[in-house]
């Protein structure tokens, strides 16, 4: 007998689905009515997202094989219905994107709901899209939330309009519908060459086959490669990134901050079930590694050239995307655990800059945060004055100025991984790990991992010098500074942010042991493919339990 | 039949590619079109191509699977067909919008006079 525990897999995309078709129905200007669907939507989601971290984890007794769930839609057996899954890994995602999730919505409460029509259900949209992408064990299904989240995406960058946002979109658009077919082609190639698109069981069939049908799969994967890299926002598939990010009005580019994961995930997976296959090389192994470091060091130079705060955020973006592909391309799997855990430290931060860069900004007078040089050299002007929801918001909250320069510290000390938060710990981790790889032959570290350190490390100091530049031109620049009005709702959201990433650098020590265990669990990809397969023999195939 | 059916696909794509790599919304649009074509061919050409055989094998009767067609790529199809035309009905109204805002069709929506 299934108990209600067990339905709570289907929870992540019913809830937010559910809700979001609700909204279509509502006018935009019943608000109340609106944000309190979309409140009690996000916690339910929350709820469920902790309940299942728990279960997985083991705390919550369940008789889930391994305490990987296994949910039947439709109760149809594994490799012919489509299964959602949970693992520690898709838990950990699922919790992660909603407290990104809640956050944002507080924050956009303030103002941001309020400028475009359909903002609510976009959002809870974008949140189906995005747990079902965690969730799903189906190949095809994969490709379907992510064309749900990345359809809610497009409709959330574009609000609020304006011709910077409707041209970024527009390359946006093109570059993710390219995905989109590159996905289909991959897809479907790995469909006809195994016949199955269950994600378990292509574990297993793919080890199957022979040699001629094995180049086609590979080929497969290496598409399939490609459109989670342009997702993943790899060199040299992300010049879309920045301006689009950039564009995005706060909550959403906060937002957007766990969209890239989601190709990281899709390829940590991919990556992790086919390992007893012998992966093909663009899940893990050396071609990861070198675009990772490709990414990187691109990063690097694109945050050290970059004026614009808001695009240096999306370059945070890539270099946290550089940092997790490097590190994931690394051989073994020592190093996935604190990947995971910087991973969560990135999301948790870049969501939260992306927020507290919109407030900084209203406290700058025009061209403060470009260098005078070039100011006059490209003849700048100003624009978008119509963004500016300063005004609007209203309450001024007292030292508003402090908070914001605190903020911007401890945001800047996160993303550059300097001491004490958990940016730091997940940086030492990932280089102690590194170092501690030994190679066959070397009795040292081996030339990679020391490739990685010093890509790291510059990495690093690049963000501290391209951060201290600006938070010098933003908060020291004398006389121009206004005091900005804060509301109430935009600066909880950010604080929450913040500190949840001031407890992960307190509660390192369990959390990355959880995250050491996920790691584990991925490195053998049988515990996940079981626990499918036995679902599916334990049930019969027509009527129910 | 096979070489006529790769032919179609590889003209679609190819075509597509060209248009979408050319610098006007419209024929970035038509590009993604047409690829979006290919590759729904595609994700049918994978199902096996074959004539006349019918996808639904009939209740209680035991039969030869090879004399039927795979649905599961029709099935396919029709998501991707349905996702595809959706995507471009927004990229069209993105594409207007951009023209309206920017008064020219050039996809940076800045015209490079050279």
């Amino acid at each position: 007998m299934m108990g209600l525990l067990d339905h709570l897999p289907i929870l992540p995309v019913a809830v937010p689905m559910m809700a979001g078709a609700l909204m279509l129905l509502l006018k935009d200007s019943r608000r109340k009515a609106l944000t309190g669907l979309a409140f009690l939507s996000v916690f339910i989601q929350f709820a469920v997202a902790v309940t299942l971290l728990f279960m997985t984890a083991g705390s919550i007794p369940n008789d889930w094989n391994n305490h990987i769930g296994v949910y039947l839609l439709g109760n149809w057996v594994a490799p012919f219905g489509i299964v959602f899954v949970v693992d520690k890994l898709s838990a950990v995602m699922l919790l992660l994107t909603i407290v990104l999730g809640i956050c944002a919505l507080i924050y956009s409460t303030a103002f941001w709901d309020r400028v475009g029509i359909h903002f609510h259900p976009l959002f809870q949209f974008i949140l189906m899209g995005l747990n079902g992408a965690f969730l799903t064990g189906d190949l095809f299904n994969l490709f379907v939330f992510f064309e749900i989240f990345l359809a809610a995406s497009y409709g959330l960058l574009l609000h609020g309009s304006g011709s910077r946002r409707v041209s970024s979109g527009l390359h946006y658009i093109t570059v993710n519908l390219i995905g989109a077919s590159l996905l289909l082609i991959s897809i479907s190639l790995i469909y006809g060459v195994t016949g199955t698109l269950n994600m378990a069981d292509l574990g297993i069939k793919a080890g199957m086959l022979d040699a001629e049908n094995r180049k086609l799969f590979e080929t497969a994967c290496a598409i399939l490669g490609i459109a989670f890299l342009v997702k993943a926002a790899a060199w040299p598939l992300n010049f879309w990134l920045p301006n689009a990010y950039a564009a995005a009005c706060a909550p959403v580019a906060a937002l957007f901050a766990i969209m890239t994961k989601v190709g990281i995930y899709a390829l940590v997976r991919m990556g992790s079930l086919l390992l007893p296959t012998g992966a093909p090389a663009a899940f893990g192994g050396e071609w990861m590694y070198a675009i990772g470091l490709g990414t990187l060091l691109f990063g690097t130079l694109g945050i050290l050239a970059e004026k614009n705060i808001g695009r240096l955020v999306g370059y945070s973006i890539i270099l946290s995307s550089g940092t997790l592909l490097t590190a994931l391309g690394m051989p073994g799997v020592t190093l996935t655990g604190p990947s995971l855990f910087y991973l969560i430290s990135s999301v948790l931060t870049t969501g939260a800059f992306f927020m507290l860069v919109e407030l900084i900004k209203r406290t700058e007078s025009f061209g403060s945060n470009v260098l005078s040089v070039s100011l006059e050299a490209f003849g700048l002007e100003e624009d978008n004055t119509s963004d500016y929801s300063g005004d609007v918001v209203g309450v001024a909250i007292p030292a508003a100025l402090a908070f914001l320069g605190l903020s911007f510290f401890t945001c800047a000390i996160l993303i550059a991984c300097m001491p004490p938060f958990s940016g730091f710990v997940a940086k030492f981790a990932l280089l102690s790990s590194a170092l501690e790889l030994t190679d066959n032959n070397l009795t040292g570290p081996s030339i990679s991992a020391w490739l990685l350190v010093i890509a790291m490390l510059a990495s690093g100091l690049a963000t501290v010098i391209a951060l201290g530049r600006s938070g010098v031109r933003l908060f020291w620049n004398s006389g121009s500074l206004q005091t900005p009005k804060l509301s109430i709702r935009e600066a909880v959201p950010v604080s929450v942010l913040l500190f949840s990433c001031i407890a992960l650098s307190i509660f390192a020590g369990p959390v990355m042991d959880f995250l050491a265990d996920t790691a584990s669990s991925l490195d053998d990809p049988y515990q996940y493919i079981n626990a499918v397969i036995t679902q599916a023999s334990n049930k019969p195939i027509i009527g129910g339990h | 039949m096979e070489i006529i059916y790769s032919l179609a696909i590889g003209v679609l794509a190819g075509s597509g590619i060209w248009l979408l790599l050319r610098p006007r919304t419209f024929q970035v649009i038509m590009g993604l079109t047409l690829v979006s074509y290919a590759v729904n061919l595609f994700i049918f050409g994978m199902g096996r191509l074959s004539v006349g055989s019918p996808p639904i094998i009939e209740a209680g009767t035991v039969v030869d699977v090879s004399n039927y067609a795979d649905p599961v790529p029709q099935a396919l199809v029709l998501t991707a067909i349905v996702i595809g035309f959706a995507t471009t009905a927004l990229y069209l109204v993105v594409l207007l919008a951009l023209r309206g805002l920017s008064n020219t069709d050039h996809v940076d929506g800045t015209e490079y006079n050279s």
